[in-house]
């Protein structure tokens, strides 16, 4: 990582054309623990794998109700996740109020990426360091998109960020093609299946993730405790085995499959 | 020179009447469905009640442009606060909220004149009744509107605890049950419909209790 010369502020440019600082926040969000969103014509699930600091602090939270129709899960610096999340919050409680009804979520995602990259182009600002997994419904039918830190924004059938989330990449990658179709409790048992394979061998219970759903005829909610463990316990997600993970080297972004190793990040 | 007097007015005066009363364990939250200006009818089904949040209901009479524009507020408000505190905003703090709302605008006020009926945190009913800038109290029960003047001597009579100096002694007044208090906010409206002209239609009552919430409507003087 010879790239010290041009990366101490965001507004140098590489002679490679690239923006350092911003593939630095990039990798805050891999560093973070893992987040997954998945979708079908009719319900968007997320699921996150909870990370406390110590066995006697509670988990961070990193999953966001947004409003009944968005919420978002984070990954990264769950502090800039917070904060982004308060925006999106107010500009859904904004928009509601002057045209009373809701925001549709493609909007509130450029919004959002029009954000971030403001931070990519001011000296006295820095990139936010978190990458945020928005699943939300609108008259255009069910969502998920990815914003990153440098101002880039996807949408996804399927998608993991974070840490460990090759694995649950790879399990989507050979699961999505059936999503659009799947009934929700499908979705959410795949969500789960995803999550676990980033745990690489650890125990799935509740207590390790969070799961949120929100579909046609459902508000955006947090599934609670009970009700996950219970789904565990039915789909016998539990297991022992580790998933045929591929341990994250810290050297991919993006969700686009083939990455060459020397494109900048942000071309994706 | 006497002063020049403006030939236009931000404000103009929908009538109608708003009432509450509160119980050991309920609230009943009416207002009647007439809206109008001047001397003409706009509409006779017109509500002036609105939920601000799950024990928490505001019925105003006034200014139903300003009244709208008071509801969304109030209404995003509490969307706030749910995000910050993940639960419902209890009436007593709605009450304040609507305190503060009415008093930010103090010099240009919202013509709204308002009565927040609910449930308070234990689960008795509350009423609460304002001025058009924000000043209020917690009562047992409270009219406000065209018909207020004709509706709040008889809700005293029936309601209100006897002084101790009136001779011979009387007893406290006994609490109500909820179907009395329902028959006795539609006797109020029957009443205040007959020398109201702006008071009629229909009323459209809310009814708040442990199991949740109850609708009626019953049908008034048309003219």
């Amino acid at each position: 990582m010879f790239r010290n010369q041009y990366d101490t502020d965001v507004t140098t440019w590489s002679p490679a054309g690239r923006l350092f600082q911003v593939e630095y926040a990039m990798e805050a969000v891999k560093q973070g623990s893992a987040a997954i969103g998945l979708r079908s014509k009719t319900h968007v699930v997320l699921a996150c794998v909870n990370k406390a600091n110590s066995e006697l602090s509670s988990h961070q939270k990193k999953i966001f109700k947004v409003d009944d129709h968005i919420g978002v899960a984070i990954a990264g610096l769950t502090a800039d996740g917070r904060v982004l999340s308060r925006y999106m919050r107010s500009e859904c409680i904004n928009y509601g109020y002057t045209y009373e009804s809701p925001l549709p979520v493609g909007r509130l995602v450029v919004q959002l990426a029009d954000k971030a990259q403001v931070c990519t182009q001011r000296s006295w600002k820095r990139p936010y360091g978190v990458g945020l997994l928005v699943a939300g419904l609108d008259e255009s039918g069910a969502h998920l998109y990815y914003n990153c830190p440098s101002g880039n924004y996807f949408e996804y059938q399927a998608f993991a960020i974070g840490s460990r989330s090759q694995a649950a990449k790879t399990y989507l990658e050979r699961k999505f093609e059936n999503f659009t179709s799947s009934s929700r409790d499908d979705l959410i048992k795949d969500a789960l299946f995803a999550i676990r394979e980033t745990l690489q061998g650890e125990k799935l219970t509740s207590t390790v993730c969070t799961v949120a759903v929100v579909g046609v005829g459902e508000p955006f909610c947090i599934l609670d405790q009970a009700t996950v463990q219970g789904l565990i316990n039915e789909f016998e997600i539990s297991g022992e085995e580790g998933g045929a993970a591929v341990e994250e080297t810290g050297g991919e972004s993006g969700g686009a499959p083939a990455v060459e190793q020397e494109a900048a990040p942000m071309d994706i | 020179m006497p002063k020049e007097h403006a030939n236009w007015s931000p404000y103009d005066n929908n009538g109608g009447t708003c009432v509450a009363i509160a119980g050991a364990d309920y609230c009943v939250i009416a207002a009647d469905t007439r809206m109008s200006t001047g001397y003409s009818i706009l509409t006779r089904e017109y509500s002036k009640i609105c939920k601000l949040a799950d024990k928490s209901f505001m019925a105003s009479s006034g200014f139903q442009a300003d009244v709208k524009a008071l509801q969304k507020v109030l209404s995003s408000r509490h969307l706030i606060y749910q995000h910050q505190h993940n639960k419902q905003m209890s009436c007593p703090a709605m009450a304040q909220l609507l305190s503060n709302t009415l008093y930010y605008k103090r010099f240009f006020p919202y013509y709204a004149f308002n009565v927040l009926g609910g449930l308070d945190s234990e689960g008795k009913g509350c009423v609460f009744t304002y001025d058009a800038v924000g000043s209020y109290e917690r009562v047992g029960y409270s009219a406000q509107g065209s018909g207020a003047t004709l509706i709040t001597p008889f809700l005293d009579n029936q309601l209100k605890s006897p002084s101790p100096l009136l001779l011979p002694a009387k007893d406290a007044v006994t609490p109500l049950s909820e179907a009395e208090a329902v028959d006795l906010v539609k006797t109020c409206f029957s009443s205040a419909t007959e020398r109201d002209i702006y008071t009629g239609d229909s009323v459209e009552i809310i009814i708040l209790n442990a199991n949740g919430v109850r609708h009626e409507s019953e049908q008034l003087r048309k003219d």
